[in-house]
């Protein structure tokens, strides 16, 4: 009987926890700053994610952020911007895995070795850094709520550059990815492109640790796009589902989190997740077996 | 066999000349003093085993890898990575399926990959692209994504990406490896009719020179560090590749078919058929 009442309380607790839609309107107004940087970061996020997954990169986003991390606690141990840190931390390790690792193989062993040792050392930052543990674990899983408004700004800005310059290297990008080897002889300047897609996708990984936080990248990064991919194979619908996949998750979780007290990564994860299985489902039912003729 | 087409190059200036070329990695020589022209409308085909250094030779014409020594012009110039004049087909690799891109999209890289800034094609662009398609025989299938595209159609979308931009030479890495007997002959005819209408030389790697037989004006073999260099009739014979290989090789022909027996096993190709087809 009591173990039942506490149940009952225990349940409307979590409930409200976790969903709590009571003057909605006026937080609204509040985090709108919030939902505009999220609204950019998933369109983007989408995008990029479109050649993440045609470079088989999946790996690497994740350690960019692991790295990108190390970069944010760093800085907040330092008491330096917190956001430029991990775009530190998020361009060096870009850049040296665009460098070293051109090869897949190369590249898969530079970040196993990498990845480890950047989260090694944000972990360290973190335990030496005296200050609320809220903003501790925000670098981890996600800390919009409590990231301030010019700096959602940079962050908006940040994500628009990197739209445009994806768009503006769109072509030899496609090149590039689909066949080094005949873009190069074609005239593309694939060292360049490579370069400068890792130097993109490190800028979009930090700005999406500060929003969903390094141990959840892959939710914007990836997924959108791996959704996007099971259910078409055409150039120009792949990268608009992927947006718009990208573009619900993040407004979508950051909506549906405000009223309650829990961070919003869990709600961006679980409707990525969500969109991907569905994707997989209709896409299962759609698509004949590849191997036709 | 030579070219009867009138092309619009000077057929004794060589597009492509190397001189006492030498290529190796480590202690490894690949080749050394290889001196040789292509000149317009020559079918050139680089025959020799796996490691002979075929797929290098073409990374060299192609300006991404450099020679040890000797030089290497194209067109009377050193040749310069990126250069368009140069159309180029890569040992196959299959597309994987779940690539977001139609056959068309394949070809229009070859008419403005290259190009930066905002990906929208113009309708000359598109138009040409649909010409390309039709060169190849391509176009019914156009609007498929080319993940789901058999080896056979993927290599003639991948000709006709090589086309795009009116090439001067072609470069071909084994373009018919895996493909069946029909698709063999389809796209080697599409290579050949380009270099009969437009005299473009085509410099083909292969290791079976039967599909081509007819086409070819000369053969470049490869083997051991070393090569030799003629018409059919010169290379493909008992004595010259057992000179070569440094072994008894022979050479036979049988209805049209150039067979070569007894390459030593390690050199012998993977996809055979049971002989070393030349
Ligand atoms: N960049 C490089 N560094 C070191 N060795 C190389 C390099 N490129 C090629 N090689 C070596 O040179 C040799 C020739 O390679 P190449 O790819 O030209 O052979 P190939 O004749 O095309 O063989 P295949 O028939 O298997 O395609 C090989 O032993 C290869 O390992
Ligand atoms: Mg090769």
């Amino acid at each position: 009987m009591r173990a039942a009442t506490l149940l009952a309380i225990g349940d409307d607790d979590l409930w409200s926890r976790m969903f709590n839609f009571e003057n909605y309107g006026e937080l609204l107004g509040l985090v709108q700053n919030s939902i505009l940087a999220g609204a950019v970061l998933g369109i983007v996020g989408g995008l990029i994610g479109v050649f993440v997954m045609q470079r088989d990169m999946a790996f690497a986003v994740h350690g960019i952020s692991e790295l990108s991390f190390a970069g944010a606690a760093a800085a907040l141990l330092f008491g330096m911007n917190v956001v430029a840190g991990s775009l530190a931390g998020a361009l060096v390790a870009a850049i040296v895995i665009g460098i070293l690792g051109s090869r897949a193989r190369d590249r898969n062993s530079i970040i196993g070795v990498l990845m480890p040792f950047g989260l090694g050392l944000g972990i360290l930052f973190l335990a030496l850094y005296p200050g609320r543990s809220a903003n501790k674990f925000g670098l981890l899983t996600g800390q919009i709520i409590s990231v301030d408004d010019p700096q959602l700004g940079w962050l908006s800005a940040i994500s628009l550059v990197v739209l445009v310059s994806l768009l503006l290297i769109w072509r030899p990008l496609s090149f590039d990815s689909l066949d080094a080897d005949v873009a190069a002889a074609r005239g593309v300047p694939t060292r360049f492109v490579s370069l400068a897609f890792m130097v993109l996708l490190g800028l979009i990984v930090a700005v999406s640790v500060q929003i969903i936080g390094a141990l959840l990248v892959l939710a914007l990064v990836v997924t959108p796009a791996a959704a996007a991919l099971r259910l078409s194979a055409s150039p120009i619908l792949v990268p608009v589902l992927a947006m718009v996949f990208g573009f619900v998750s993040a407004v979508g979780g950051i909506l549906l989190a405000i009223g309650g007290s829990l961070p919003i990564s869990p709600y961006i994860t679980t409707i990525s997740f969500f969109i991907y299985l569905v994707a997989r489902l209709v896409g299962l039912r759609a698509r004949p077996r590849p191997g036709l003729r | 066999m030579t070219a009867s087409t009138p092309g619009h190059h000077h057929p004794s200036n060589p597009i492509l000349s190397l001189k006492d070329a030498a290529l190796g990695f480590g202690e490894r020589v690949l080749w050394n003093d290889l001196t040789l022209d292509v000149c317009a409308g020559e079918f050139l085909a680089v025959l020799g085993p796996n490691g002979s250094g075929k797929t290098s030779l073409l990374k060299t014409i192609l300006g991404q890898q450099s020679l040890d020594s000797g030089t290497i012009r194209f067109d009377g110039h050193p040749v310069r990575r990126g250069d368009r004049r140069i159309g180029y087909i890569p040992q196959q690799k299959l597309i994987p399926g779940g690539t977001p891109m139609r056959g068309r999209d394949l070809v229009a890289l070859g008419v403005n990959g290259h190009r930066f800034g905002l990906p929208v094609s113009r309708g000359a662009e598109r138009r040409q692209v649909d010409n390309l398609l039709e060169s190849v025989g391509a176009s019914h299938y156009a609007d498929e994504p080319v993940g789901n595209l058999s080896g056979g159609e993927q290599q003639r979308l991948r000709v006709g990406q090589a086309l795009a931009g009116d090439p001067r030479m072609l470069l071909c890495d084994e373009p018919l490896l895996s493909l069946d007997l029909q698709h063999q002959r389809g796209v080697s005819e599409l290579i050949d009719r380009r270099r009969r209408e437009h005299g473009t030389p085509v410099v083909f790697v292969t290791h079976d020179v039967n599909p081509v037989l007819g086409m070819v004006d000369r053969i470049l073999y490869l083997a051991g560090g070393q090569f030799r260099e003629g018409t059919p009739d010169e290379v493909l014979r008992s004595d010259v590749l057992t000179e070569l290989y440094g072994t008894p090789v022979e050479v036979l022909r049988t209805g049209g078919r150039v067979v070569v027996v007894g390459i030593p096993d390690s050199e012998t190709h993977h996809h055979g058929h049971g002989e070393a087809g030349a």
